[in-house]
């Protein structure tokens, strides 16, 4: 079990590669949420386009694309940059959804409320409508992070060496072992999972305590 | 820059490609379709040991990434039972579990959505546990699910190019070897990217038309209704 390790690096990299990724995928989703909920057509619509071509596309179709073809429009992007770019972009898309469906989920008499006391509109998107989204957020939020964990696997293509990668390079070494290093390697995706979802399910309690 | 020679020649390589991803995306929805409806109706099973065991197995091929899924049915299964399959059936059959896990909740969504009435009057009429559930619980399950598992078939079909990295010739895998023989990374790479765009962009518009009959069907003259 010497390369036990090697592993240990790999896991390190898919936790970066999910972290950084689940930040451009929030701010993204947070973003294009709001635009969907706007007053304004043009804003509404770039933001549909985005959550429309981004769910559409094949993730690892796009990450190939981001990482191969786009250093043709001279535009050249580190393994890491590429991979956190593409999943961000997608999951941030899927996000977006959330967002916009936790919105519109609030009721009606919350706005009619905001529009009484005489709030602007930041005023009430901010101080009323949202706290009460986020906390229908944190569920669905969480599966798609659990979604954006295992969407990190993908970046093996890219031979960028995460968790799966760092396997592949094991199983070359240590052939006999093979049948361990997978079941071992879906062991540790799933711990990371259930650590998502635990870590959520604390959240929620505490985000509905003061309610 | 963008040489349409180039994308000419490539076409009809890509499209017989395309026909292999179409086929993959097909045969996995129909496994997740059956595999789905299995998990669901054993987890509404009496004993507590099997609706156990299928939940722990649902939640944990649903933790764990679909590429490693298919890594371990492709090389560790022929190790440890010596049955090995081909490329395209380990493909199929991984496609067809991963998303089963998540066809079963789909199912599951349908049949808690009959009400309770309707095991009751099966239960008053003396219906065999068979025929309830075939000719009074699914026939009103299944319709109002349909388009939710149609949003599964893009979902697969969108999944597909994992599957190259066991070597099955997919658009994916076709398009980097094309690349690799002329570098020219550009059109290949861009290509099955409009290919997947538009395919699947095609398939939501139809999905949400028939959402929409369904909502019709459901609320007769009310179709704004929501």
């Amino acid at each position: 079990m010497e390369w036990l390790p090697l592993l240990l690096d790999g896991t390190l990299i898919t936790l970066q590669v999910a972290a950084l990724s689940s930040i451009v995928s929030l701010i993204l989703a947070a973003a294009a949420g709001l635009a969907c909920s706007s007053r304004h057509t043009i804003i509404r619509g770039v933001a549909n386009v985005y959550v429309e071509v981004f769910r559409a596309c094949s993730l690892l179709v796009l990450l190939f694309w981001v990482y191969f073809a786009l250093p043709f429009l001279d535009i050249e992007l580190s393994k890491l940059t590429a991979a956190v770019l593409a999943i961000g972009l997608n999951i941030g898309a899927y996000g977006s959804e959330i967002v916009r469906s936790s919105i519109a989920a609030v009721p009606k008499g919350q706005y009619e409320a905001g529009v009484a006391l005489n709030l602007s509109g930041s005023m009430r998107m901010f101080r009323i409508i949202l706290p009460q989204a986020v906390t229908r957020m944190v569920p669905p939020f969480a599966n798609l992070m659990i979604e954006l964990l295992k969407a990190t696997s993908l970046v093996y293509f890219i031979t960028l060496s995460d968790l799966t990668f760092e396997a592949m390079i094991i199983r070359n070494n240590y052939y006999t072992w093979t049948p361990q290093i997978f079941g071992l390697l879906l062991l540790i995706y799933f711990v990371l999972s259930a650590f998502i979802s635990f870590s959520a399910r604390l959240l929620e309690r505490k985000l509905t305590v003061w309610r | 820059m963008w040489k349409w020679d180039y994308v000419i020649e490539l076409l009809p390589k890509l499209l017989n490609a395309f026909l292999v991803t179409l086929g993959a995306t097909l045969l996995g929805f129909l496994i997740s379709i059956l595999i789905g409806l299995v998990f669901a109706l054993a987890g509404r099973s009496a004993y507590r040991p099997i609706r156990w065991t299928i939940r722990s197995i649902v939640e944990f091929i649903r933790s764990t990434p679909l590429l490693v899924q298919v890594f371990f049915l492709y090389y560790s299964v022929p190790m440890l039972t010596g049955l090995a399959m081909s490329a395209f059936v380990t493909g199929v059959f991984a496609l067809g579990l991963h998303y089963g896990t998540y066809m079963s909740e789909v199912f599951r969504s349908g049949i808690d959505a009959v009400p309770r009435g309707q095991w009751e009057a099966s239960t008053a009429l003396h219906l065999s546990k068979r025929k309830t559930w075939l000719s009074v619980i699914l026939p009103q399950a299944l319709p109002p699910i349909i388009p939710m598992m149609g949003n599964y078939l893009i979902v697969i079909f969108k999944e597909t190019p994992t599957l190259s990295a066991i070597t099955l010739v997919e658009l994916l895998l076709t398009a980097k070897s094309e690349a690799s023989v002329s570098y020219r990374v550009f059109e290949p790479y861009t290509v099955v990217g409009l290919l997947f765009l538009i395919v699947s962009l095609i398939f939501s518009y139809g999905i949400r038309q028939l959402e929409k009959r369904m909502l019709r069907h459901e609320h007769p003259g009310g179709g704004e209704k929501r």
